[in-house]
């Protein structure tokens, strides 16, 4: 190596020099960092999202490799968020990426210590069970003096605030149709 | 707010860049009162009392911007002569009934009004919690009003105010919030000093605000505030509420709630709403002025996205097979009713009330008393585990051989594996687009739903029972797409933005929804997200390259308006208050309304326009009159009907206070609810004896690295790194008194529970004066329970459950507590300690204070 190419790899000559004064970018690179590509480089696609947690709505870039999340960035086009995220929203590929996530269904019996697995369909099916079950023995038809009632008070729902506009439509439709009053979430807590 | 919206907080630092002053009240110093200008500590529970101080001190000063007060609030409306306020009733208003705690509000009236024929009675509004209608549309007034626009007449809403407030004054401020006067003079020579043409001061809260048992009168103290200062409806001002889940906006708008259909339209109740015409008509209130008018036009379009080709006029669009309130069906009313075993099924959608919801025990102890349960969630959480995990289990109470509850635990799709909209804190929808598909057996709510409706309307195909009806009729065929039959969010979000029945093209505003059937719409409000067949919350304009309103960044109902009542931001004639805050004005030339803002008015009623004697909805709103969802077109300072504990906030002392009231002889809020169930035990507060077995005040907030009950933060590893460890605040002094020493342990006891935590002793807690004497605060975050990475006692099993009667949310934002040192006792040990504490306070189980309290001498209320 000769001096000239020596001291052009020292970082502080680059920064004095050449055109990263702030020595935040290509002034501190090393030929090991030189070589290295950003995950959102080299992402299969991009998908425009928001961040889970708070209401703020921060914007996020959900970067995908290999059918995959590679990466979660803050996404600078939006006007509330400006590119930023706070320790939760920058944990976002964490969360979504946790190995502790579940991805089967778990069933505990009546009784039971244990879990146990169940297909999704069978407990689909046995929840539907359960839910019209209920129903039929809880349902009211009308009030003491035989004003309407058509509902049931046998089941209950809690949640909401996490989920999407249009999943809580169609949790309200489906519980209002079923007759299913009772339905909250934390909005009230 | 630098704590718990972070990235919401850097707006605060870039007007405090560009001169705004910042006060932070919390009873806690936190990384905004670092930030701030001034930091005032206060004592949980006492906000009232501060702001009463403020409203007094702009009263008394004149300080008030007079000509926004007297054109657009209702400061010159004359109320009748039966009103009598709380400074004549020790702190009652007139028209409190006794026998069942709350107000025939009649007498809190409008001079020469009539109260509303179709208004519920007081208790039926307490228990549907029907003040959550109110949040798109004002309480029923009749919009013709007596007016003193000199604001002199006694029994004028701007003189009531003052006798009102006459008492808050600093001395008081201090003696009630420990608060000390130049602190407190401090904040309210800034914030009225920052009023007026040029300009505005904004008040930001979060639930440290509402989760009391007065939250509501918390929010209108503040809107009292800002009215009087002209901060509503112009740019920097308003009251801003940081809400703290992606989409708890969304949740209220198109509610997963039971007293709410999408749109703020109320569930129906058994007695009071019979018929599709009763229905409309109680929201309607016919002859009232403003939007609120075409209420028979959004509920038929709700009826007819509902049951489509079912709902016809014939059959008033099948509004027969609503179900029907009857009372509280509440969460707490239902958790209640699961230990009572009245309750058979639960299902848990991303939410974990055995952490997250006041009195953990309770929730526990209800889900065991379950035939089954569903738990869908990302993770195990402890709402899912607590027949194997909970700390019942350790006291015998729950015993997993014995405990019935069945439990599903379905996998969720996570909020980059399915696409939908999430409205945020400002009323905003963003469209999320999907990355990946779920892992597994996750699925998104709307797969789950969808199918779960598809499955028993298969089971039911051949019934001919009537209660069968409303699910065999509904509209349920959405297209489904992918390996799983994925339905289609953007079908969802277009059934209800609305559309034309016969031709489907998609509806542009509200005002193109007809009342004959020939449109439907799922919720009103949200109409426009699809306007032009486009789903306008996907849009992403960058910043950048937007005006600073950014109208081309998703999509805000209404009519993707940014401020509401935006009419305010120009004078009565119509011209901006100033140059420097032009928002929303009158072109008269092009005879219309312009800005950089969707104006919130009719946009060719000029300023100069004046209803015809008895007109009613919208043509009933005079031209200068911007709060065109209120029965008179006015900003509410005082409330003639609609807010249930009183139409002017009072300071109330929390349930659990170690202080009596010192401003009145009522001690909390009277028209409280409660519930009297064994397991819903109290400690007592003045003048009850034994309040000083739990001496000290504590409450409880979020950390920047977890999330409400941890289920989303607990089990991600970088964030439980962060903080890893159940811990409370604790002030040195305190730590003296008690003998706490720092990174040790400390438990703390309630009437409910017992819980322990590390000791951080540290000044950001500091004892305050209050009434003469010294009061001790401690903190805790709440996101601790015993899954996930980290784990440790949950703070809300401290709470009881007492709630506001508005809205029906619960106090857990202050509640009393003793403090030792060391680990709490385990096992059976753990019950003995509780109920020696409820021994020592002389409590039975399920005892509450009475609604009104009796002085010393037991003289009667009302009696001044
Ligand atoms: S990044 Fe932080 S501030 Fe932004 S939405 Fe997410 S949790 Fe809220």
């Amino acid at each position: 190596m000769g001096v000239r190419s020596w001291i052009e790899g020292w970082p502080v000559y680059r920064q004095l020099t050449g055109t990263d004064p702030l020595g935040r970018g290509t002034a501190a690179e090393s030929a090991g960092s030189r070589a290295l590509t950003a995950r959102t480089d080299t992402a299969d696609s991009m998908a425009r999202s928001v961040c889970p947690y708070c209401a703020v709505g921060c914007g996020q870039r959900v970067y995908v490799k290999d059918g995959q999340v590679s990466q979660i960035e803050g996404d600078p086009d939006s006007p509330i968020s400006r590119g930023r995220l706070c320790p939760k929203g920058a944990a976002s590929k964490s969360l979504v990426t946790s190995p502790l996530r579940q991805t089967t269904v778990r069933y505990r019996r009546p009784y039971g210590t244990e879990w146990e697995d169940l297909d999704l369909d069978t407990a689909l099916n046995m929840i539907a069970d359960r839910v019209l079950a209920a129903r039929d023995e809880t349902w009211e038809d009308v009030d003491a003096e035989g004003r309407p009632l058509n509902r049931t008070l046998g089941f209950s729902s809690l949640g909401g605030a996490t989920l999407d506009n249009e999943e809580n439509y169609l949790i309200k439709k489906l519980f209002t149709a079923m007759g299913a009053l009772q339905i909250e979430n934390q909005a009230r807590i | 707010m630098a704590e718990a919206h972070p990235v919401g907080f850097q707006w605060v630092m870039e007007a405090k860049r560009r001169g705004a002053k910042v006060f932070h009240i919390d009873p806690r110093f936190t990384r905004t009162s670092a930030l701030a200008d001034s930091y005032l500590p206060i004592r949980a529970g006492s906000d009232i009392a501060l702001l009463g101080g403020v409203i007094r001190y702009i009263l008394d000063n004149e300080l008030d911007f007079r000509e926004y007060v007297v054109a657009y609030t209702n400061a010159a409306t004359i109320v009748t002569e039966e009103y009598a306020d709380t400074e004549d009733m020790h702190g009652l208003f007139s028209g409190f009934n006794d026998d069942n705690a709350t107000y025939d509000q009649s007498s809190w009236r409008y001079e020469g009004h009539t109260q509303a024929a179709t208004t519920q009675d007081s208790e039926t509004q307490r228990e549907t919690a029907a003040g959550l209608e109110n949040e798109s549309h004002g309480a029923p007034v009749g919009g013709e009003t007596e007016r003193d626009e000199t604001l002199q007449h006694p029994r004028c809403v701007y003189q009531i105010l003052k006798r009102h407030y006459a008492r808050y004054t600093p001395e008081m401020v201090e003696r009630v919030c420990g608060i000390p006067q130049e602190k407190f003079l401090e904040l309210a020579q800034a914030w009225t000093e920052n009023s007026g043409r040029d300009r505005t001061g904004m008040l930001v809260y979060s639930v440290g605000w509402t989760q009391h048992s007065v939250g509501v009168q918390y929010i209108r103290t503040g809107a009292i505030i800002q009215l009087l200062l002209g901060n509503v409806g112009r740019p920097g001002g308003g009251v801003m509420a940081l809400r703290g889940h992606a989409s708890i906006q969304g949740s209220t708008d198109i509610p997963t709630l039971f007293n709410l259909l999408p749109g703020y339209l109320p569930m129906p109740h058994h007695a009071n709403h019979p018929t599709l015409a009763k229905w409309v008509d109680s929201i309607a209130h016919p002859g009232q002025k403003g939007f609120w008018g075409n209420a028979r036009t959004y509920g038929v379009n709700l009826l007819k996205a509902y049951w489509g080709a079912a709902a016809t006029a014939d059959n008033d669009y099948c509004y027969g097979y609503l179900p029907r309130m009857t009372g509280d069906h509440g969460t707490y009313q239902q958790v209640l009713d699961m230990i009572d075993g009245k309750i058979k099924g639960y299902f848990l959608l991303g939410q974990n009330p055995a952490v997250g919801s006041a009195h953990g025990r309770a929730q526990r102890l209800g889900m065991a008393n379950l035939d089954w349960l569903v738990v869908r969630d990302l993770f195990m959480i402890e709402s899912a585990t607590f027949w194997q995990n909970a700390p019942e289990i350790e006291t015998g109470e729950i015993m997993p051989a014995e405990c019935r509850t069945e439990v599903f635990f379905l996998p969720a799709a996570s909020h980059v594996e399915k696409e939908g909209t999430f409205t945020q804190t400002q009323r905003l929808l963003q469209w999320r687009e999907k990355a990946v598909e779920p892992p597994g057996d996750a699925r998104s709510e709307l797969w789950f739903f969808y199918h779960l409706g598809r499955v028993i309307r298969e089971r039911l195909a051949t019934s001919t029972r009537p209660r069968d009806r409303a699910l065999l009729d509904l509209a349920w065929d959405y297209p489904t797409h992918g390996p799983h039959a994925e339905p289609s969010a953007e079908a969802v979000l277009l059934e209800i933005n609305g559309y034309d029945v016969t031709s489907g093209r998609p509806l542009a505003s509200f005002t193109e929804m007809k009342d004959d059937g020939s449109t439907a719409g799922g919720c009103w409000i949200y109409t426009g997200v699809y306007a032009d067949g486009v789903n306008q919350a996907a849009r992403r304009k960058p910043g950048a390259e937007q005006s600073l309103v950014a109208p081309e960044w998703g999509w805000a109902w209404p009519a993707n308006r940014r401020i509401l009542y935006n009419r305010a931001s120009a004078d009565p004639d119509g011209n901006p208050w100033s140059e420097r805050k032009r928002y929303v004005w009158w072109d008269a030339e092009k005879g219309e309304w312009t800005g950089y803002d969707v104006p919130d008015f009719e946009k060719t009623k000029p300023p100069s326009y004046r209803p015809e004697h008895g007109a009613s909805g919208v043509a009933g709103i005079a031209g200068d009159d911007p709060f065109i969802l209120q029965g008179d077109g006015k900003g509410w300072l005082y409330a003639p009907t609609g807010v249930l504990d009183g139409p002017l906030p009072t300071h109330y002392e929390p349930v659990e206070s170690p202080v009596r009231n010192p401003l009145y002889r009522q001690q909390a809020n009277p028209t409280r609810k409660v519930y009297t169930h064994p397991i819903n035990t109290l400690n007592p507060s003045p003048p009850e004896p034994y309040s000083q077995v739990f001496p000290f005040v504590f409450t409880v907030s979020r950390l920047t690295e977890h999330h409400t009950a941890g289920g989303m933060s607990r089990t991600v590893s970088p964030l439980a790194e962060l903080q890893p460890e159940m811990f409370v605040e604790v002030s040195p002094e305190l730590a003296v008194g008690r003998g706490l020493t720092h990174l040790g342990w400390a438990h703390l006891v309630t009437a409910r529970a017992a819980i322990e935590a590390r000791v951080l002793v540290t000044d950001r807690l500091t004892p305050l004066r209050v009434d003469g004497r010294i009061i001790h605060q401690v903190w805790l975050p709440y996101h601790f329970g015993f899954e996930g990475l980290v784990t440790g006692d949950s703070a809300n099993d401290l709470f009881g459950i007492s709630l506001d009667p508005n809205v029906l949310i619960q106090e857990s934002k202050v509640g009393t507590c003793d403090v030792r040192p060391g680990r709490r006792p385990t096992g059976p040990a753990l019950l003995d300690l509780v109920a020696d504490y409820q021994r020592r306070a002389g409590i039975t189980p399920g005892q509450h204070a009475p609604a009104v309290t009796e002085d010393n001498e037991g003289k009667e209320h009302g009696a001044s």
